[in-house]
């Protein structure tokens, strides 16, 4: 199938040249669609040095359908939603955006971007986005103590959520 | 084509077609109090432009599948021509300017490289778009790399394998029903497929889709265009009423297909309510803001802590289940006031309980004015509905009446107008009362209600008339009768729709509800 292929060379390229703050582990062999990643929060974000776990789907139709990715630890941000199986805002990954020659790597380092500069203009989390046009401060605050509760020590995949995950990114499957 | 004979010749048939220029009749008429009117009719009549135009009716063009290719082809010819640029790319820009062909020719004077670019067409020149087979090429999307491996480039340069472009298009096209802002599938790049490179591409089938979609944004690009929103029609409507006409005219136009709807809102025809009172009640009819108007017309509120009561028996003694207030469910003033006139409330001008009374009395007015209103408006729709299956019943009877009477198919078209007429009238009658329920009481809401009292009983007197069994129908006596109603109640129809599309184009209408956006007053400006 084209897609493993495709994929295949994505995770060549990004073991070869690994992108800065971004590990990625596959959590079964036999499946090369379902991807582990440990984005470390860079030192200019806010949420340095907390350590997140997101789940990369590739859906059958890769790359002409946009991977699933989800935030597997909870974080404070206005676009991803505040649970534990955090879907994220990008208009990079909308269908309609999506172009199929746009590497994983490039998704991945939007994603790290966001934690640096979140877009409170086009948010999930309506409240936290106002909290952080408005009151910066708190907004901080909270999304440090979500840091300190959530993203120290080693990263957690729950299995629990990325069978949830591989099922909706799994769509159109037989 | 203009289709107003055609229009005209829906609402009436030719035998009760009242002349459009009606004024004579209308002033003539002395019982409907046209006399106290003032004159500047006549001016309508010419802001509206046409002499023969009837102030409810508007100017439109009803345009089919081919005519819509051709106005496209001819536009592209002429930007074609004059920007001496190809066929394909005179297409992709006239769509990023939708179809607005004067400002595209200015912006692209004032500076080409700009909307060229923004339209997503690259400056490169290139010859017919073609495969070709790169030696040592790397497709970027599937990562194939064999040799011989066929593949394609837009101006942009962005090559890919041919899969993986005919995917890739074909799952734009059929999946996300996208045509005109197909983008080279190059990361970051906004150049546009022309429809010659993607006649290359694909196969025949999405080609045809590819074009019904490029059709499609045409007429949704354009403000003056509309597609008839009857199943299977896929006729468009072209009218240059625009969005902030509506408060002043309903724009109800006729598709050749004989549907009926409104320019302004694609709703069904609902001449002569406007279109912003149309979205209000019926937001008013599906809300349960009625469901709260029983409530207040039903029960009561503590006089103490507020919560609602309903009385559903018992003495008029009330004593609040929450608060353990006291008080008379009559006058709502304190039980304790009432002294030893147990079981009688005679307090009724006792001031504690007057202003319970008086919110109590207004809504219970409200609900039933609102009720009063929209009765007739349902009935007038059901009648309406039941009418949809009346016209294959009267194919029937007039077949049937043909059998028994020896009238010819031709002599027995007058029971087709009248139910033509009843249908039509219906619908009008329909919508009067939901403009009725939005007017505020004076002089010329008096006159819209004698008019709609008028066309109400004639078309209650037709409708019996046309319920008759056939051999009764086959006297001769009732078919001039059924003719003359069915006359009369045309013209009734266009008496109220003239008298109504009058005064709204002159803002003379006092609605009790606020328009968002009002026209300022002085005149349909707008229209000329």
């Amino acid at each position: 199938m084209s897609s493993s292929k495709r994929i295949t060379k994505e995770l060549t390229d990004c073991t070869n040249h690994p992108p800065p703050n971004i590990s990625i582990s596959l959590p079964s062999d036999s499946n090369i669609s379902l991807w582990h990643i440990t984005l470390s929060a860079p030192a200019e974000s806010i949420y340095h040095p907390g350590k997140f776990g997101l789940i990369v789907q590739f859906p059958v139709e890769y790359p002409f359908k946009p991977p699933q990715i989800t935030f597997a630890t909870r974080i404070y941000h206005p676009n991803i939603t505040n649970e534990s199986n955090g879907s994220i805002c990008l208009s990079l990954l909308k269908t309609d955006n999506w172009k199929p020659s746009t590497k994983i790597v490039t998704v991945l380092e939007a994603i790290r971007q966001l934690l640096v500069e979140p877009q409170p203009d086009d948010p999930l989390e309506t409240r936290i986005a106002e909290q952080y046009k408005n009151e910066r401060k708190e907004f901080e605050k909270e999304a440090k103590a979500y840091v300190n509760k959530y993203a120290k020590g080693s990263v957690k995949f729950n299995t629990a959520d990325a069978a949830g995950s591989s099922t909706t990114g799994g769509e159109g499957a037989p | 084509m203009d289709t107003d004979d055609e229009f005209m010749s829906t609402v009436s048939s030719e035998e009760d077609m009242l002349p459009d220029d009606s004024d004579n009749d209308i002033s003539g008429d002395d019982d409907f109090g046209f006399d106290d009117e003032p004159d500047p009719d006549l001016d309508i009549q010419h802001d509206i432009g046409q002499t023969k135009r009837a102030p409810y009716d508007v100017k439109f063009t009803v345009h089919q599948p081919q005519d819509i290719q051709q106005q496209q082809d001819v536009l592209v010819d002429e930007v074609n021509m004059i920007l001496n640029i190809s066929k394909e790319e005179a297409a992709i820009l006239l769509r990023h300017f939708r179809w607005n062909k004067e400002r595209l020719l200015e912006d692209y004077m004032d500076n080409h490289d700009k909307v060229l670019e923004a339209a997503g067409l690259s400056q490169a020149t290139a010859g017919p778009p073609k495969l070709e087979v790169i030696p040592g090429f790397c497709c970027d999307i599937c990562c194939e790399e064999e040799e011989g491996l066929q593949s394609f480039a837009l101006k942009c340069g962005h090559r890919f394998c041919v899969d993986c472009y005919r995917h890739y298009l074909g799952q734009k096209i059929r999946e996300e029903g996208e045509a005109a802002r197909i983008q080279c599938p190059a990361e970051g790049c906004n150049i546009i497929i022309d429809a010659r490179s993607l006649d290359l591409l694909v196969t025949a089938e999405l080609t045809e889709r590819y074009h019904k979609l490029l059709n499609r944004t045409y007429v949704e690009d354009k403000e003056t265009l509309k597609w008839c929103p009857a199943p299977d029609c896929q006729n468009a409507i072209e009218c240059g009423i625009k969005k902030k006409d509506l408060t002043r005219i309903v724009p109800t136009v006729s598709c050749l297909c004989s549907h009926r709807f409104c320019f302004g809102c694609i709703l069904n025809d609902h001449q002569p309510a406007p279109c912003e009172l149309v979205k209000k009640w019926l937001k008013k009819c599906a809300d349960d803001s009625e469901t709260a108007n029983w409530i207040s017309a039903n029960t009561k509120e503590c006089p103490k802590c507020n919560s609602t009561i309903e009385k559903n028996g018992g003495c008029n003694h009330m004593t609040c289940r929450k608060c353990k207030h006291e008080f008379c469910w009559m006058c709502m003033g304190l039980w304790s006031e009432h002294g030893t006139s147990w079981y009688n409330c005679n307090r009724f001008e006792e001031k504690s309980g007057l202003d319970a009374r008086d919110a109590q009395a207004k809504s219970r007015v409200s609900l039933e004015r609102y009720l009063h209103y929209y009765n007739r408006y349902a009935n007038h729709e059901q009648s309406a509905r039941l009418d949809k299956d009346l016209y294959a019943k009267t194919e029937k009877k007039m077949v049937q009446l043909q059998k028994e009477s020896g009238m010819s198919w031709i002599e027995v078209q007058y029971l087709s107008s009248a139910s033509m007429a009843l249908q039509t009238c219906r619908q009008t009658l329909m919508w009067t009362y939901a403009f009725a329920f939005y007017l505020a009481r004076n002089n010329l809401t008096t006159i819209f209600e004698d008019n709609q009292k008028d066309l109400e009983l004639a078309v209650e007197s037709l409708s019996e008339m046309f319920e008759k069994p056939v051999n009764e129908l086959a006297d001769s006596r009732l078919k001039v009768d059924i003719m003359d109603k069915t006359s009369y109640c045309n013209k009734r129809r266009i008496i109220l729709l003239d008298d109504t599309a009058r005064n709204l184009a002159e803002g003379k209408w006092i609605f009790n509800v606020e328009f968002s956006n009002p026209t300022p007053i002085g005149g349909p400006s707008s229209r000329k």
